[in-house]
């Protein structure tokens, strides 16, 4: 009755679409990158000439140059921005889990609701509204320009809690509880020795969101950060666009956005297989 | 599955009178006090680091803040002022431009953005279309996610700047004449914004969706491929109805990322929202009045975005979230 569907020729024609739309916007995405790439490897005077499809040789220059300019130390902000990231996402998935968990297994303590209803309330309350004030408070703290406001918030994430119930909900048997009761594991360390390693494909993409998010961050940190060696990468960038064009060394700014793409991209490629394995096999398990 | 669930629950429940007397005879030690010990971190620090700063961010709205210079030191003063901020903000035309303008910019590259992630996420996890090298897609199309919205921006205004790469390369193929200022035209500024949010953001998107498509059980596909199902009636009443719970949280997120829009605009124009300010966002404009120490009107601005997302959320919850009879359709599968 289906024959569009089940003749071969309407599956080519299907196909050969969805590869050209895939193409398409593969190459719309890789366009910025390769852009950025060759004219990272270009002398200044060669970028003002106008584009060029081909590599050049300037690369070591472009990067002296960039190490070079301390008004913009990339390298410790590169630093900074990676201790930062890194805690939070740790912070996030490990906590996530955690308060998942105590809504998912324990199903009668008395705030258990309210608990729950609260955080899927607030996981819609953007940062930014209580920016004035938490600016305010780490001031009072004195933690302006430390790292601390950066990280511990993370501990809170609704959005990963959300994801990680919905997770358990679907995937995590209770009889696994159950049986390490059984064998007198307290909850704690049955929480971190069977249910965190059972999470793992999971908390695995959820840690690469949130070190994303958190290296990404640029609102918050430029609000808490002024002092020049305490900069995070994005702060950093941002100052560059700040700077006389007309002056500038364009070699040296394609190069230092590179910095602050490139090594992400690589360590990306190193994981992205780990990233969509995970993700895969969290799907089929729930 | 959650009939088993209730069994678990009753069992501490029924043993919870005696426990004090003979906890270790009855295997049901009361576990509910643990649901405590795993929340608490949380509320601790969301507690602290979030809902203090917000009340006080509330407190704020109705407060006028001035330095008063004395002969020695500074004096910040704080005078309740009522809901003076709020008619000020209410009255200010840039409260209202730079609603516009956020919400011009997120539908301009979330709508694109919805459609082609739903549409690669059906391609990618179709049993019949069997697409190869579709890892290589997703790891290329989820790359730009990972890139810093500061590093990207930067990227985009050398890119499409006067004498940049994509005014050489349109000037050399013949299509236009002379550079195009891509950053003095309203439409192109705010098109290049958009444009940046559609591509850090649709493979992330496509890749949530995937995983919940295939969390989907296999059966109930191979079971509508026997009965003869097209690959759009499967999407129209297999997939979509079971990936619903995340529909939903893509488009919550990105509602919230949507108001929250900031680095990208006010890195690509350094802050001005220019040409004109077409492209200052509600947080760009909240920005400002944080810098310039201006508390009362950052404050009443806060409060503006706090309402509105909750606005949103609640909007899209009730259009989204029908009563579920997901449930009762699976039942009714089964059975068969």
């Amino acid at each position: 009755m289906k024959r569009k569907d089940d003749s071969g020729a309407g599956l080519t024609i299907h196909r050969v679409i969805c590869y050209l739309v895939l193409i398409f916007f593969t190459l719309l995405a890789l366009f910025p990158f390769y852009v950025l790439i060759v004219n990272a490897t270009r002398a200044h005077a060669d970028i003002q000439k106008g584009f060029s499809a081909f590599f050049g040789g300037s690369v070591v220059s472009n990067f002296k140059a960039v190490l070079r300019d301390d008004a913009h130390p990339l390298v410790r902000a590169m630093l900074n921005s990676f201790i930062i990231a890194a805690s939070s996402s740790a912070l996030t998935v490990y906590f996530s889990a955690f308060t998942a968990y105590g809504i998912n297994t324990y199903k009668d303590f008395k705030f258990r609701k309210f608990a729950n209803g609260f955080i899927l309330l607030i996981m819609m309350v953007p940062t930014q509204v209580s920016a004035l004030g938490f600016i305010d408070l780490m001031a009072q703290f004195g933690l302006t320009n430390t790292f601390w406001p950066l990280i511990i918030p993370s501990i809170a994430a609704p959005a990963v809690y959300y994801f990680m119930l919905s997770y358990m909900e679907s995937s995590l048997p209770m009889e696994i509880v159950e049986a390490a009761r059984i064998d007198g594991a307290n909850e704690f360390k049955t929480f971190n020795t069977i249910i965190i390693p059972m999470l793992k494909p999971a908390l695995a993409v959820q840690a690469i969101f949130a070190f994303v998010q958190s290296w990404n961050n640029y609102f918050i940190p430029q609000l808490i950060i002024d002092s020049k060696n305490n900069k995070t990468l994005p702060i950093l960038i941002a100052e560059l666009r700040s700077a006389d064009f007309t002056k500038f060394n364009m070699g040296q700014l394609y190069m230092s956005i590179a910095f602050a793409i490139v090594p992400v991209v690589i360590v990306y490629l190193i994981l992205s297989k780990q990233i969509v394995r995970g993700v895969t096999l969290g799907g089929v398990k729930g | 599955m959650s009939a088993k669930l209730e069994d678990a629950n009753t069992i501490p429940q029924t043993a919870k009178s005696n426990s004090g007397t003979s906890g270790k005879k009855i295997k049901g030690v009361n576990y509910n006090k643990w649901g405590y010990f795993f929340i608490l971190p949380f509320f601790l620090v969301y507690i602290i680091f979030q809902l203090i700063p917000l009340v006080s961010t509330f407190r704020y709205s109705f407060y006028e803040h001035y330095i008063s210079q004395g002969l020695l030191s500074e004096e910040v003063i704080h005078r309740f002022v009522g809901i003076e901020n709020y008619k000020t903000v209410f009255t200010d035309k840039e409260t209202w431009r730079t609603l516009g303008n956020t919400m011009i910019m997120w539908l301009m590259g979330f709508v694109p953005q919805i459609i082609i992630s739903l549409l690669f996420a059906s391609w990618f996890t179709d049993l019949r279309l069997r697409l190869k090298a579709t890892g290589l897609f997703k790891t290329v199309i989820y790359m730009p996610n990972l890139i810093m919205a500061s590093a990207f921006s930067m990227l985009f205004f050398a890119l499409f700047s006067p004498n940049g790469p994509v005014n050489d390369i349109l000037i050399h193929a013949g299509i236009i004449k002379e550079s195009f200022r891509f950053f003095s035209h309203a439409g192109a500024t705010r098109g290049l914004v958009a444009l940046m949010n559609f591509l850090m953001w649709f493979g992330n998107t496509t890749i949530l969706l995937m995983a919940a498509i295939m969390g989907i059980d296999p059966s109930l596909y191979e079971s509508a491929q026997i009965d003869g199902a097209s690959s759009g009636q499967i999407f129209r009443s297999i997939t979509l109805p079971l990936i619903r719970p995340i529909l939903v949280y893509v488009v919550i997120t990105s509602m919230i990322g949507g108001l929250q829009m900031f680095d990208v605009p006010q890195i690509l124009t350094d802050g001005t929202g220019s040409p004109y300010g077409t492209t200052k966002t509600m947080v760009m404009n909240l920005n400002e009045h944080l810098y310039s120490k201006n508390y009362g009107m950052a404050g009443t601005i806060s409060v503006l975005l706090f309402v509105l997302s909750a606005i949103l959320s609640i909007a899209v919850f009730l259009i989204t979230i029908r009563p579920d009879t997901s449930e009762v359709k699976k039942k009714k599968s089964k059975s068969k």
